[in-house]
């Protein structure tokens, strides 16, 4: 599905990523960890087009036979293309309701132009008739339809958190890239989470990228894991063979 | 439901403001008629600015330019050709204008699709930069246009102006395009395009990685919003019945620019009742700019005193109340939330 080779990212003399190579398969759920600072939101960041890598090639297949060189495409483009994210900060469009949010992320694939919209053409109509129904769907998936109406900025976080799920789910996309989606949950709400990601994999057959700090988290859903230090990558393998490394341990815990 | 009675709501001022056209119409005089159909204008033009700067969160000063070109067009465009010779003594008119004389509404119509064509064309450049760069590029552009005009002597009449524009312009035009420009920003913010919109003013990393295509929605929003100040500028041109390159200074921009934020950044019907007050308040604050006798002391006018009291009220407006002063406080927790 997405396969990253040698990519490395500097600014100016700050190395942020260094040849970095990972693959990331059909269906799988895969887990990119690391030490704050590591180089992880910037791999989201090149891999999304808001940052243009300074070596390395990115390649995705969202089918087979069809491979798209992602390197110089614009974010916009990649979207287009399948690949979707949420951010470690949320960004949700704040003034707007929580119902927009999710419209706007219907908004790629509408088809009519913009003068059949300001007419209300019937088939204007019927494609927004349909993005209200699929938005109030996800929503209800992420259980938020009695919020509908309300603006997105005065949700409490974890709602935040899980609106802009339903708004990238809303762009279609094949890969979904996850930046820290437990980051201030609760054990609870960590809980549900796990199982909304394993649920929303299956429902929307996704394949899922994604940084996390809680462990418990990356160890449960990840079926490959990469760990990134200082933009290097230090390990890979599954979630057991990653916790019995030892550049892993040294990397979280510090040489003693 | 909620649509219902908003479309109800809509009807009825439209029916309310017909009626009361037409009594203006018939009771008012010419001073007051003015002032009506120039409020008309100012609806048309406060929403235009507003869906740059309020619904897409561009920051843009170039509305005088535009208007100056849908001006010029109507005035070139609509002017009978004996009067053209009559203005052009200085140096003749370009022959392929000289012998055009058409309709009101084709000429509002080309003067919209080049005031349109034009946004686009500068819009392509400039659009790339933010907030405060593209507010300074918009303002040179108008600035450019002003100068271009006062030296394009055999294409624009130079300095001297054009005069004798035939006044197609009453209530019912100037209302009217008022009316088809809430009714196309309405259905425009309401739909998929418009929620774009809204969504880059909130945020363009998201934005984008939505994807929304943040230049073709800009360059969009952009040329939607400049074919209208075209047009507005036409009824303009056509209301006065002269026109020159200096009527379109900045000054003109930051009238507009009070009423989108007097009304509110974002807000429909906020930008149409400030629209009407300004224009009011722009005639009845005259006796400010004039001395004043109260009897024991005699104020001597300054001229431009109404001015000042405007940017006065703007200043407390943007200082208390970015909201626009129609707005409900509605979402403050929510703006606290946010922190």
């Amino acid at each position: 599905m997405l396969r990253i080779e040698n990519l490395t990212m500097k600014f100016g003399g700050v190395v942020a990523c260094s040849s970095f190579s990972a693959e990331v398969k059909r269906g799988q759920i895969v887990g990119l960890i690391g030490p704050n600072g590591a180089g992880k939101t910037t791999v989201f960041n090149v891999i999304t087009g808001v940052y243009k890598p300074t070596e390395g090639q990115i390649f995705f297949h969202p089918r087979d036979g069809e491979t798209h060189q992602l390197v110089g495409l614009s974010p916009d483009r990649i979207a287009k293309l399948g690949i979707c994210r949420t951010f470690q900060n949320t960004r949700l469009f704040g003034q707007l309701s929580v119902l927009d949010n999710v419209f706007i992320g219907n908004h790629l694939r509408l088809k009519s132009n913009v003068l059949s919209s300001v007419l209300r053409i019937p088939s204007y109509a019927r494609e927004e008739r349909e993005i209200y129904e699929k938005s109030l769907y996800l929503l209800e998936k992420i259980g938020l339809q009695d919020f509908k109406d309300e603006r997105a900025s005065s949700l409490p976080y974890g709602m935040q958190r899980r609106l802009e799920m339903a708004r990238a789910l809303a762009t279609e996309p094949k890969l979904l890239l996850l930046d820290e989606p437990a980051a201030g949950m609760n054990p609870q709400e960590t809980r549900e989470l796990t199982d909304f990601i394993q649920e929303i994999k299956e429902e929307f057959d996704l394949t899922i990228f994604l940084i996390e700090h809680h462990m418990e988290v990356v160890m449960e859903i990840s079926e490959r894991i990469y760990v990134l230090d200082h933009g290097v990558l230090i390990a890979e393998g599954s979630p057991s063979e990653v916790q019995r490394n030892a550049k892993v341990i040294e990397a979280y815990l510090g040489v003693g | 439901m909620n649509e219902q009675r908003r479309t109800r709501l809509a009807l009825l001022a439209l029916v309310g403001t017909v009626l009361a056209l037409f009594l203006a119409n018939k009771y008012l005089d010419d001073y007051k008629i003015r002032i009506i159909n120039l409020s008309g204008i100012y609806v048309t033009l406060g929403l235009s600015m507003n869906l740059i700067n309020g619904f897409t969160g561009l920051f843009s000063l170039g509305h005088a330019g535009f208007m100056a070109v849908g001006a010029y067009t109507v005035g070139l465009l609509t002017m009978p050709i004996p009067m053209k010779e009559m203005n052009f003594f200085f140096q003749p008119i370009v022959p392929w204008l000289a012998n055009v004389e058409m309709g009101f509404l084709p000429a509002l119509l080309v003067a919209g699709l080049i005031s349109a064509f034009l946004g686009v064309l500068i819009g392509a450049p400039v659009l790339r930069l933010r907030d405060d760069y593209l507010a300074i590029a918009t303002l040179g552009f108008a600035e450019i246009i002003r100068v271009v005009f006062t030296n394009t002597q055999s294409l624009t009449n130079g300095a001297l102006g054009l005069k004798g524009i035939p006044n197609y312009t009453n209530t019912w035009w100037s209302w009217g395009v008022a009316f088809v420009t809430i009714w196309f920003v309405s259905f425009l913010i309401r739909g998929s395009y418009g929620k774009a919109f809204m969504a880059i003013r909130e945020d363009e990393i998201a934005a984008e990685a939505m994807g929304i295509n943040l230049f073709r929605h800009k360059v969009l929003s952009f040329a939607f919003a400049s074919f209208f100040a075209g047009v507005a500028g036409g009824l303009l041109a056509s209301l006065l019945g002269t026109i020159d390159p200096n009527m379109f200074r900045i000054t003109l921009t930051f009238n507009i620019l009070l009423i989108v934020v007097l009304g509110g950044l974002g807000r429909i019907t906020g930008t149409v009742v400030a629209a009407v007050v300004v224009t009011v308040m722009m005639e009845a604050l005259r006796f400010l700019d004039e001395s004043i006798n109260l009897g024991f002391i005699q104020i001597k006018g300054i001229p431009g005193m109404r001015m000042v009291i405007f940017s006065i009220i703007l200043i407390l407006v943007v200082v208390l109340r970015r909201e626009g002063l129609l707005t409900r406080l509605k979402g403050r927790e929510a703006s606290y939330a946010e922190n």
